[in-house]
């Protein structure tokens, strides 16, 4: 036991991880609002996912203006009847709205959305116009 | 919001070499049963491995999440791993007729009372 907990302590690819990625640590804030959200990019384009277990689609609306991408629903609590008592209640309820700021403008037409397991995946396009332009050189003869 | 599970607190090691959270629950005690709500996201039913070993109740999913390929994380809320708590259960519970099922990555447990644990109710006359 004492053994393992050493060997956590001093994990070399923990560290290594933790120097890989420094703006993490940055960009992770003190608390999170219900969902909580990774964001991926890879050039041009960004996923965003977020855990929003026991939601209906329905019940769920994501829109998109420039670069903010905002979620909006709720997640209803367990009705109970008469008789019925709660021993734990440690499951998020409510109505939540969370907005998630992007690194670029997106293209709203070209935005999917895909929700499985409770965990719900935006994929947005970076917007034709936001694009950076090459600029060509001419040289002069 | 979920926790990274305290490692120690298990004797044994996991085979997986994954990261361990403790879901969120919802127990709601029922006349006829004990409901269980987990959230669970990125479980689905073939991911799912519920025991019950006479009043200690195990739950544990795995978690296949997609990864976008070849895309960086910028920003993180949450770890991706799978999920496993315990409890120990204050009735007797018939286990022939537990009934799981998940959906959206909510579990849904319901675990009958055995009919010893069923509330006996004794009648009390008014002495004269």
């Amino acid at each position: 036991m004492l053994w393992s907990n050493i060997g956590r302590l001093i994990d070399p690819w923990r560290e290594l991880d933790f120097v890989n990625r420094p703006r993490l640590r940055v960009l992770t804030p003190a608390t999170i609002d219900f969902p909580a959200a990774n964001i991926w990019v890879s050039g041009d384009k960004a996923v965003v996912s977020t855990e929003i277990p026991g939601l209906d689609t329905d019940a769920l609306e994501v829109s998109v203006v420039n670069n903010l991408l905002t979620l909006r629903g709720s997640r209803q609590t367990e009705e109970l009847k008469e008789g019925e008592t709660y021993h734990r209640q440690e499951r998020w309820s409510g109505k939540f709205a969370k907005s998630i700021e992007l690194p670029f403008a997106i293209e709203s037409g070209k935005v999917e959305a895909k929700f499985t397991k409770g965990v719900l995946y935006i994929s947005l396009p970076r917007a034709e116009a936001d694009k950076p332009k090459k600029i060509t050189i001419k040289a002069e003869q | 919001m979920k926790e990274l599970k305290d490692q120690t607190q298990d004797n044994a090691e996991r085979t997986r070499e994954r990261r361990l959270y403790t879901p969120s629950v919802d127990i709601i005690e029922r006349e006829s049963d004990t409901l269980l709500l987990a959230d669970m996201p990125g479980v689905d039913e073939n991911g799912l491995d519920i025991t019950v070993e006479k009043r200690s109740l195990t739950i544990y999913g795995k978690v296949d999440a997609e990864i976008p390929e070849k895309h960086t994380l910028v920003s993180s809320e949450y770890g991706i791993g799978d999920y496993q708590r315990s409890f120990t259960l204050s009735d007797e519970v018939d286990t022939e007729k537990i009934q799981a099922t998940i959906k959206n990555g909510v579990l849904r447990l319901v675990l009958p009372k055995a009919d010893s644990a069923r509330i006996k109710k004794i009648p009390v006359t008014a002495g004269v």
